[in-house]
This record gives structure tokens, sequence and C-alpha cells, in this order.
């Protein structure tokens, strides 16, 4: 188990030098354009040069990148071009905006589509056929269309919730679960639409194995069958599809906060790409990536907890 | 919208070698053929085109450009004259701009799905064919891509495209490729396997028409479905990051005029409209085309049931005979059906009848097919769900069994009818202890507590020749070898003293050692527990050596019963005399092996 854990946390760290560096190389081009920007309409081409040169960015990008990578492990990641802000304080700020979303969308997804996987699969019939229609339903929808529709219905035409702005779980947890109930249902329904029909295969899958009959042999009860062994053997993949929903969510939000003028990471993204405050992007990067490294790290655990021979593999 | 359809991140259903097999054999019937029968794909196709040549067509059916403005027309509303749809809050034509939508949303996809169809089939073919180095590096560089977030990545290397949706569909096409190259090396896998690979190997071909011919012509199937999901996740992605602002704004999309739309919500609401719905439209119509084109490809998926619930059962008449109390177990012209894909039902038993006396042992013979498990599992009252008893009885200990309730089945399938599988690891749950298992067995079929159930585990496998019980007990399936699996198994069924136990195939998974040991295990605790035991077997060296009775089974119906010896003196019927022969000849070299098919297709 802890070789396989320290696998996992080797292939972590090579991802996240791989995708920081190749982020960084393919931002080279752009130094000179944000010396533009900082300079504004008077800038010279001598100016930029001088400004390049004051910043260091005129020297090889792969010298840059490793200075770069040395003060980040330190938890240094510079100050922004334009701000002059430290840039890592922001970033975790907007990041947390952002999983305040994707967190509990991404718990109710797992419990929905669990009850509705499981339900489909081990009834049938009609009950399959609804599962079946609802993630259908979900999965047509596109989540764009979704959140503007519920923010037309529940905030314009009912004003039940607001339409936009954020408040921190800290300040009012009732109007943090206020300002993030629409665009955590549009994560849910597309997340749902997923993930039950995952949880439903897998499920179908496993009710058709052997040991299933002979468990049933030995006057096991149905619910059993179904939960403590069926669903334990459908859970490892199905976990896995959950930790690649999570990011697929993490993806999405980006978008869909926007409709909701959420202060999030992805408004926080296009912002920092749109002026080339390449500071900003760089943690951002190395941000996205920590997260997905961890999301991964929590998979390979709780998989090496529910399947056993992944422990000794 | 990158939501649900988002491939970068979904797992993609992999197809194995039995997906390969349907998918080759379901090419006689032609594709196109059966996506023609099937509405929701005629619909969806239909949809598609007259989208795609609206936006084809758009120089003739408007004379306003996408961009151009007039300061009359600002918000205009439907149907004003020359503004069909009204104009947006610039005084833009909303009609031109939809017909030039269109076409931002026709190239975003081709370009997203070309190159993700290209990098992926590639990195497949490639992964999946050559050596272990080579197959592990794409693996590797595969599920790093898949594991960022693509949107992400596109919005962090806005400095990089300029915000160009061009360049971005390009580098998004290759943050799709994972799910293509799955599909790929998948297949590849599996058909490097198929004989027909090798033969192509053998007779001369190079690799790559090898790969060519073959792997292509059995990938193109999944690969048109994944390109439906491509191109819909394609335009999705593009219109979500359009609405976002990303890209210039000359560039006239679903997403720009959604987010113009959106932002002039309160003073004309069908704006917003036009759009969305457009985009939902050619979103939903891909996705309800991929679900089409799959069941086309790939053919119906295996339904889900409900578990135990009883097989439907159409008894006859003939089944309330006067039932003789010393036998345990008494079937009667039992027939057991399936449905069939073409409608109709296909019987794999026929007219079965067998008695088992108290303590006898019974064997049951035929080959594989022959509808013998068919008949045990009906016995056990775990026949699958889309079984149908379509005639007769199964009386055991004075009562009847078909169509008796699951609940009263699954005590007397705990307590008194037992059954040993033939291969023991599948039917070991991977995931609990083998002491867990047997426990919950036993304590679901009698009133024990935990410790007591535990202290007659570890006796019980004490009892089945296993040396350290405390050891296996603590042990996963995946850590003992297959006889002792079986062993743990015999067990488990023995625990509860069933007055029958039905064993289908226990010898034939495992090693020729192992056999008689497992047999000679039957054997004792058959006479120590005075069972009634129903032997399901293809081996007649199995049935001679354990058995008092034998019936013949073949192509559902039992061709010869008697005793063993009647049977092996003088055989009858020219099946089992062919069968007998067959083991004659064979038992030396191969004990376990199936005897032949040769003469068994003498329908």
């Amino acid at each position: 188990m802890t070789l396989y854990i320290l696998r996992r946390l080797l292939t972590g760290l090579v991802l996240a030098l791989l995708v920081t560096f190749i982020t960084f190389l393919l931002l080279g081009s752009s130094f000179e354009a944000a010396a533009y920007t900082i300079l504004g309409p008077s800038a010279t081409p001598q100016s930029v040069a001088d400004l390049m040169n004051a910043r260091g960015w005129d020297r090889p990008l792969v010298v840059q990148y490793f200075e770069w990578l040395l003060h980040a492990v330190q938890g240094d990641f510079g100050v922004s071009v334009y701000t002059s802000l430290p840039v890592a304080p922001s970033v975790i700020q907007r990041l947390l905006v952002t999983l305040s979303l994707i967190v509990p969308a991404l718990l109710i997804t797992a419990v929905l589509s669990t009850l509705l996987g499981v339900w489909a699969a081990s009834r049938g019939g009609a009950a399959d056929r609804t599962a079946q229609v609802i993630s259908l339903v979900g999965y047509i929808v596109p989540g764009l269309l979704l959140a503007i529709g519920l923010v037309v219905i529940f905030s314009v035409q009912l004003k039940w919730l607001p339409a936009t702005g954020f408040t921190p779980l800290t300040d009012d947890p009732l109007a943090w679960v206020r300002s993030i109930t629409i665009p955590v249902i549009v994560l849910v329904v597309g997340g749902v639409a997923n993930l039950a029909a995952q949880v439903r295969g897998r499920m179908i899958d496993e009710l058709r194995r052997d040991y299933v009959r002979t468990l049933r042999t030995r006057g096991v009860s149905t619910s059993s069958i179904v939960i403590r062994h069926a669903l334990r053997n459908a859970g490892s993949p199905a976990l896995t599809v959950l930790s690649l929903e999570f990011i697929s969510m993490f993806g999405s939000s980006l978008i869909i906060e926007n409709v909701f003028a959420l202060p999030g990471y992805g408004s926080f993204a296009f912002n920092a790409s749109l002026q080339g405050d390449i500071p900003v992007i760089m943690a951002i990067t190395a941000f996205g990536v920590l997260l997905v490294f961890v999301v991964n790290l929590i998979t390979d655990l709780a998989n090496g907890w529910l399947n056993p021979k992944a422990r000794v593999q | 919208m990158t939501l649900p359809n988002d491939p970068t991140t979904r797992t993609v259903r992999v197809p194995g070698t039995e997906a390969i097999a349907t998918a080759t054999r379901s090419s006689r019937t032609p594709v196109w053929k059966k996506l023609l029968r099937d509405p929701q794909a005629v619909i969806t196709i239909s949809l598609l085109v007259i989208i795609v040549l609206l936006g084809l067509l758009t120089p003739f059916l408007t004379s306003h450009g996408p961009n151009q403005t007039d300061l009359n027309a600002i918000n205009a509303p439907v149907g004003t004259p020359g503004f069909l749809l009204g104009a947006d809050e610039s005084g833009r034509d909303i009609f031109a701009r939809l017909l030039h939508s269109i076409n931002t949303a026709v190239i975003a996809a081709l370009l997203g799905t070309s190159v993700a169809l290209v990098v992926g089939v590639l990195g497949g073919l490639v992964g999946g064919y050559f050596g272990r180095i080579t197959q592990s590096a794409t693996e590797w560089i595969f599920s790093l891509i898949m594991t960022f977030p693509g949107v992400l990545l596109l919005i962090i290397l806005m400095p990089v495209t300029r915000g160009d949706y061009r360049p971005t569909m390009l580098i998004f096409g290759v943050l799709l490729a994972p799910g293509i190259y799955r599909i790929v090396r998948n297949l590849v896998l599996g058909v490097k396997n198929e004989l027909y690979v090798d033969a192509a190997r053998v007779s001369g071909l190079g690799n790559l028409r090898i790969l060519g011919r073959h792997v292509l012509f059995v990938v193109r199937g999944p690969i048109i479905i994944a390109a439906a999901f491509l191109a819909g996740t394609s335009i999705g992605v593009q219109s979500g990051l359009a609405f976002l602002g990303v890209g210039s704004i000359e560039i006239p999309s679903f997403g720009a005029m959604i987010a113009s739309g959106f932002r002039n919500l309160y003073i004309a609401p069908t704006q917003f409209l036009w759009p969305s719905l457009l985009l939902g439209v050619i979103t939903a119509s891909l996705v309800l085309l991929g679900n089409s084109l799959r069941d086309a490809f790939e053919g119906a998926k295996p339904k889900a049931a409900r578990i135990g619930a009883a097989p439907s059962t159409e008894r006859t008449a003939g089944a309330d005979e006067a039932v003789d109390a010393r036998n345990l177990v008494e079937i009667r012209n039992l027939a057991i059906a399936y449905p069939q894909a073409s409608g109709g039902i296909a019987e794999v038993v026929r007219g079965v009848d067998l008695k088992i006396n108290r303590g006898e042992v019974v064997g049951l013979v035929g080959e594989s097919g022959s509808g013998k498990s068919q008949t045990a599992f009906a016995t056990l009252g775990v026949l699958p769900n889309e079984a149908i008893i379509t005639s007769g009885s199964i009386v055991f200990d004075g009562q009847e069994l078909v169509g008796l309730s699951e609940a009263r089945m699954r005590t007397l399938r705990g307590r008194e009818i037992a059954y040993i599988p033939q291969e023991p690891m599948s039917n070991l749950d991977p995931s609990y202890r083998v002491g867990v298992q047997l426990v919950e067995g036993v304590r679901s079929s009698s009133s024990m507590s935990k410790a007591e159930a535990k202290d007659l585990v570890l006796s019980l496998l004490a009892r089945v020749g296993i040396a350290d019980p405390q050891r296996t007990f603590d042990s996963y399936p995946h850590e003992i070898s297959g006889g002792m699996a079986q062993r743990a198994l015999i067990a488990g069924a023995v625990a509860s003293r069933p007055k029958l136990l039905i064993a289908d195939e226990p010898t034939t998974a495992l090693d020729v050692t192992v056999q008689a040991e497992i047999l000679d295990l039957l054997r004792d605790l058959q006479a120590e527990l005075d069972m009634a035991v129903l032997l399901v077997t293809h081996n007649f060296g199995v049935v001679a050596d354990v058995c008092d009775r034998i019936a013949v089974m073949q192509n559902g119906s039992i061709v010869e019963a008697g005793t063993t010896l009647e049977i092996f003196d003088h055989p009858q019927h020219p099946y089992t005399q062919m069968l007998l022969g067959s083991i004659l000849e064979e038992e030396s070299v191969r004990a376990d092996a199936p005897p032949a098919a040769v003469e068994g297709d003498t329908k």
C-alpha cells in the first residue's frame, strides 16, 4: 500500500512539473505582449526592451522556469505584474469560492447517483426506465442554458434566490447556501446524468456475477447482496468516474460562475489571461494541478480501501 | 457547455472483445438500415442536416452581415421588417447572426472532433499494437492529458491562442483525445489477440497493413459513435468560452449571442431565447444521435432486472399428480425458455423428469449447453431473471418450488438446498475476506451469533481439509488457490447440513491433482451428512466414481437415465455411447476436457 501511494505521489509530482513547464514555455511568447500592455500607448521598442531586461524576461525560458519553480516550492508565487500584490493569497481565495460550489455539488451528485443507479439496476422495469430518462435529460440540456433558465425562473420571476453574488460560508452560512443553490443544482444535474448511468451500468454488471448467485444460494438477503456486495464492488470503478467528474465540474464551474458573477477561479483565470499577467497565470496553473493531484490521491486511497487487490498492486 | 458530455473527463464505456464480436457480427445487417428504422436517428440526423444547410446557405438567406449594426434597429422586436428575429443591443440582425453562428459551431465541431480522432486513433494504434514500453508511455501521456481540467487550460492559454476559437478548438481536440485513445487501444489489444491478426502476420503482411485492414475496420463503429459526442462537446465548449468572452467579439457564435441576450434579459428576453434554442437543439441532437448510433452499432446492452424476482411461470397440468414421499426431489416435465431478440422464446430445457431420493447421489451428465446447469439453477431458484419456466413442477421435500416466493425460497436455499459452483474464484466476492463471506451465509440461514458462526466456519474449513483454517478465514479470495477456494465454498455449502447439495461441475476448473481430492471430500461429506447430491458434470469419469444413478442430457432433454452400472454396462442411447467412448479415449490425455461435440448435432 505504501509503495502504491508513493508511486502515485511520484506520478503526481511529474504531472505537476510537466504541466507547469509546458504552460510556461507556451506563455513564453507573450512576455513581450505583457510588457507592451504594462507600458501602455507610450511603449516604444526601446522601453519594452528595457522593461523586459529589468524584469529578467529576456533570459532563456528554462532559466526563468526554474527560478519560478524554486520560489514556488517555497510558497512564493511572486507578485502580479499589474497590481504588484502577492499572487498566492488571491489565487487561494478565488479557488475557495469555486471549491465551495464544487464540493457540495460533488457530494450531492455522489449520493443521488448512487441511489438512482442502484435503484435502477436492482429493480429494473419502470425504475430503470425512469433513471435512464433522468440521465438522458440531464445529458442533453446544456449546463449554461440550464443555469440561465434557473436564474430566470427562481431569481428574476420568483425572486426566491439571488441572481448574482457570493457570500462566503464563514460570513453567513444561510446566505452562502442561497448564493450557491442554483449553480450547485446546475452542476448536480450534469453530474448525476453521467454518474448515475455509470453506477447503473456497473451495478448491472456486478449483479450478473457468479458470486451474487452463490450468495443467493446461501440465503443471503437481497439487500445485503445489492448493497454490501454488488455496490461495494461497483464502487471502485464508480469512484474513478467520480474523480473525473470532479475535474469535469471544475471545468464547468469556470463557465457557470460567470452567469452568477461569482468571484471564482474562472473569472480570475480569464482576467489574468486577458491581461497576460504571467505570474498569476502560472499560480493558477500550479494550483489547478495541485487540486487535480489531491483529488486523484484521495481517489486512490479510497480505492485502496474499497478494493483489496489495489492494495497489493 | 462542458457539463455532462465532456469526454476529456468522462470515462467512455470501453467495449471489450465481446463488443468486437458484436461489431463484426452486426456489420452483416447494414448499420444505415438500422438507423433508418430508428425514428430518433432519423429525426436527429434530419435536424442536423437542416441546420448545417442553413449555415451553408447563409449568403442566400440574409443580406445582413453578422457584425453589421443599424442604430435604428437596437433591440428591435421579432418581426421588425428586415429583422426577422429582431436585432440585438447593438442593432445587429439576430437571424443573420444565428446563421453565422451555425458556421462557427460547425467549424468548431469539425476542428475539435478531427483533432481528437486523429490524435486518439494514432495514440491508440501505437499504444495498443507495439511493445510494453511504448504501451505504458502512451498510457501515461494520455492519462496525463485526461486529468487536467481542459477548460482551465484553454483559458490560461488565451495569450497563446489570442482567443481565436480555431486554435483553441485544436488544443481542445487534443484534450478530448484520451477518450478515443482508450477505445482504440482496448480494441487493438483485443484484436491483436484474435487469430486473424496472427494469421495475417504469418501470411507475411506488414504491420501497417495489419493495422489498417483489421483494426480500423473493427474500430470504426465506436469511433463514429464517439464522434457524435465529441462534436457536441466541442460545440458546447466553444459556446461556453465565447459566453465567457474568450475570443474576438467579431466572431459570431451562440456563446457570444447568449451572453449578449443574457445582459439584455430584462429588456428583451427573446434575444436570449433564439441562440439558446438552436444551441440546445444541436447539442441534444448530437447526443441523441450518438445514442442511436451506439444502439445500431453495438446492439442492446444487458438490461437491469429485479434481483430474485421469481421467474415467470406458466404452469401446466400434469404437475399436480401425487408425489412419492420417498423422493426428496421430484422434477416433472420441466421446461425452461429464454426470450429471443427476435421476439419469440427459445426453450433450453424441455420435458425434464428427474427424481432424487434422500441420501442419493445423482449425476446429471451432458455437454455445455445441454440444459443441465439450467435444470440445477431452476431447482435452486436462481435462474436468471429473463428465464421463463414454461411448464413443469419441482417438488422438494413435499413442497412445490415453481412459483414459490423469493422470501420462502431464500429460507429453503440457505438451510436445505446448498450449491457448489464450477469456477471457485468468480464465486467468491473479491472485496471481502473468505471468512466474512462464509459467516454471512451461515448467519443468513440460522440464528447463530457472530462468534458461533465463526467457530462453525473455522471448524468446517478444517473439516474440508484446509491446513490453516484461521489463515484462509482471514484471506481475501485473490490470496488463495483455486483448490482452496473450492474447499472454502464447499464448507460454506454444507454449513447448514443441507438435505440436498447441488454441485455444478465442482471439479472442472481445478487442477487434475486437486480434482480427485475434491471428489473424495464430496463423497465423504455426503456419507457423513447423509445428503442427497445432484452432481452436474460433463465428465463420465467423475460420475462413475461417486454417483448412484445417472441421467444423460442432450439439447435440453434427458435422453437416458438409470443406475450407474446400467448406464456404463449397457448404454442405450447413441449419445450416451458417444460420451462414454470419448472419455475412454481421452481420459488419459485430458482428464478435464469436455467431450467433443462430434455427433452432438443429431437434432
